[in-house]
């Protein structure tokens, strides 16, 4: 008789709450795109796109209507089921980790019902993310090796390559933040971050550990493929990188999947390492608007925070060149993990010896 | 050997410092030059609503020029054929009736007069070589078309409209 006991209106909540993110992630990527020609426009000292919509505002919807009017080409040489495997799980595996992220604070209502804005509470839920991130990888080799292109096939090396690679730096820069919270759920790390100043010192994790948050944006940096360790994509020197012989939205659908996945990462980063949806004064905030106007500003200060770091994001990619293949390899290997190793190391002894 | 300028400098092979060696302050570097030029002027022209002045020398499309009351100026003498380094021009001339003495100006005119537009390349020869100032480049520019056939230009293409029956319409 459990299954009876299931709340209705829970599931509904939970539905309506996935929607909302699923969607909010892809608007917001569909108009990172937009951001990402008028930020490299106005860095370049030009406009940037301006003729579809008041600045250019409806480009995103002209470039989805072009990539599915494009002719769809499938190489006969290609595995076939593969080739389409492979946009799938990119779209797929980026529209996933949304789930585990809070998006507000708890909000309850007249009637005592308590709402989450956050559409799993798991207590592993930054390991889902890391685990759903690695799942990634496999969109760009699956991508890569069914073109049966050479040079397909070499961009998707070297990306799996350099994203097992930095993931290891990456997870050891986290587990000095973990030893900290001694939580793996988002929403406890959020929590532990309430405010911005208690008791003398910040609360956000990125005062706390900021050798651990260069690690850990540098290859977020490169587990996103971004400049400057686009290695897979590789335009001047891999013709495209591993989406070359793909067209049609199956092509957008990469190139989508990029954005998510760089909206998320942001959202990840503004959780881990800048205090979530917390901010300073916040209590006098809740005191003095009410908890309905609250919650959404609180919403509305997360989105601030990832937009932010999407902006961060584009600002690197268009100042910086891109790595050599080597130098990546030699960067992530030699420097990042003995930085992250040496960041945990002193975490350790700093909780060991200091704080007990 | 001796030096041709004075702004040649020796490459600096030297091991890089550790400041140089974490990257870190030339990232930021960069960052503070192409954050920098948000705040700078675009360049861009928003070429149908804004257009850049042409240059005083811009050398555009051919018009046949005619004279005050309205008479066609060329007399076909055939020096802008021959001037033209492309050979785009072509005419024929005809004698004029007593009853055209409106039309044309002299005793001589150019039954048909043509320039190829595929050929020529706007050099303003043409102009220079007219002795009855004719022929003018404008500052027009050149139009695309979707057949050679139409690219060469007839005589009541170049023809500037007749400034009496202009104003009266």
């Amino acid at each position: 008789m459990l299954l009876l006991q299931i709340d209705i209106a829970f599931i509904i909540e939970k539905l309506i709450l996935a929607t909302v993110i699923l969607l909010g992630s892809l608007g917001i990527a569909m108009y990172a795109t937009w951001g990402e020609r008028k930020v490299a426009a106005i860095m370049q000292d030009r406009i940037g796109p301006n003729r579809a919509g008041p600045l250019g505002l409806l480009q995103p919807l002209a470039d989805g209507v072009k990539l599915f009017f494009k002719e769809e080409i499938i190489p006969d040489s290609s595995t076939r089921a593969l080739f389409i495997l492979g946009p799938s799980l990119a779209m797929l595996t980026a529209t996933m980790t949304s789930a585990v992220i809070p998006w507000g604070p708890d909000y309850v209502t007249e009637s005592g019902r308590v709402i989450a804005l956050q559409v799993a509470d798991i207590n592993i839920g930054i390991l889902f993310v890391f685990g759903v991130v690695s799942l990634g990888v496999y969109g760009v080799m699956l991508g890569g090796w069914a073109s049966n292109n050479k040079f397909s096939l070499l961009s998707s090396i070297r990306a799996a390559a350099q994203a097992v690679s930095y993931e290891l730096a990456l997870g050891i820069s986290l587990v000095a933040l973990l030893m900290m919270t001694g939580s793996l759920s988002m929403r406890e790390i959020v929590e532990q971050q309430h405010g911005f100043w208690a008791d003398g010192y910040f609360t956000w994790n990125f005062f706390k550990q900021p050798l651990g948050f260069l690690v850990f944006l540098v290859c977020t940096f490169a587990e996103l493929n971004r400049a400057p360790f686009d290695m897979a994509e590789c335009e001047s020197e891999l013709n495209m990188g591993y989406h070359q012989e793909y067209s049609s939205m199956k092509l957008g659908f990469y190139l989508f999947a990029e954005y998510i996945n760089m909206f998320i990462s942001s959202t990840v980063i503004a959780t881990l390492f800048f205090g979530g949806y917390n901010f300073p004064f916040m209590d006098e905030v809740l005191a003095s608007v009410g908890p309905l106007l609250f919650t959404i500003i609180c919403v509305l200060v997360l989105l601030t925070k990832a937009i932010g770091m999407i902006l961060f994001f584009m600002f690197v990619r268009w100042t910086l060149p891109r790595f050599r293949y080597d130098q990546l390899m030699k960067l992530g290997w030699k420097t990042l993990i003995p930085l992250a190793l040496f960041n945990m190391l002193v975490t350790g002894l700093v909780i060991l010896y200091a704080l007990n | 050997m001796e030096k041709l300028t004075n702004r040649s400098v020796a490459v600096d092979r030297s091991p890089m410092t550790f400041s140089e060696k974490i990257y870190l302050p030339a990232i930021f570097k960069g960052l503070t030059i192409t954050v920098g030029h948000i705040f700078k002027k675009k360049v861009t022209v928003k070429y149908p609503e804004q257009k850049r002045p042409f240059s005083p020398v811009f050398r555009g499309l051919h018009v046949l020029n005619r004279d005050e009351e309205g008479r066609e100026r060329c007399t076909a003498c055939g020096l802008c054929a021959l001037a033209c380094p492309a050979e785009a021009i072509t005419m024929e001339a005809a004698e004029r009736k007593p009853e055209e003495k409106n039309l044309y100006r002299e005793e001589k005119y150019a039954a048909k007069y043509e320039i190829n537009m595929l050929r020529c390349i706007f050099c303003g020869y043409c102009e220079e070589a007219c002795p009855k100032d004719a022929i003018y480049l404008s500052e027009t520019l050149m139009p695309t078309h979707y057949s050679r056939k139409t690219m060469v230009y007839k005589k009541e293409d170049l023809l500037i409209p007749h400034p009496q029956k202009q104003a009266g319409q």
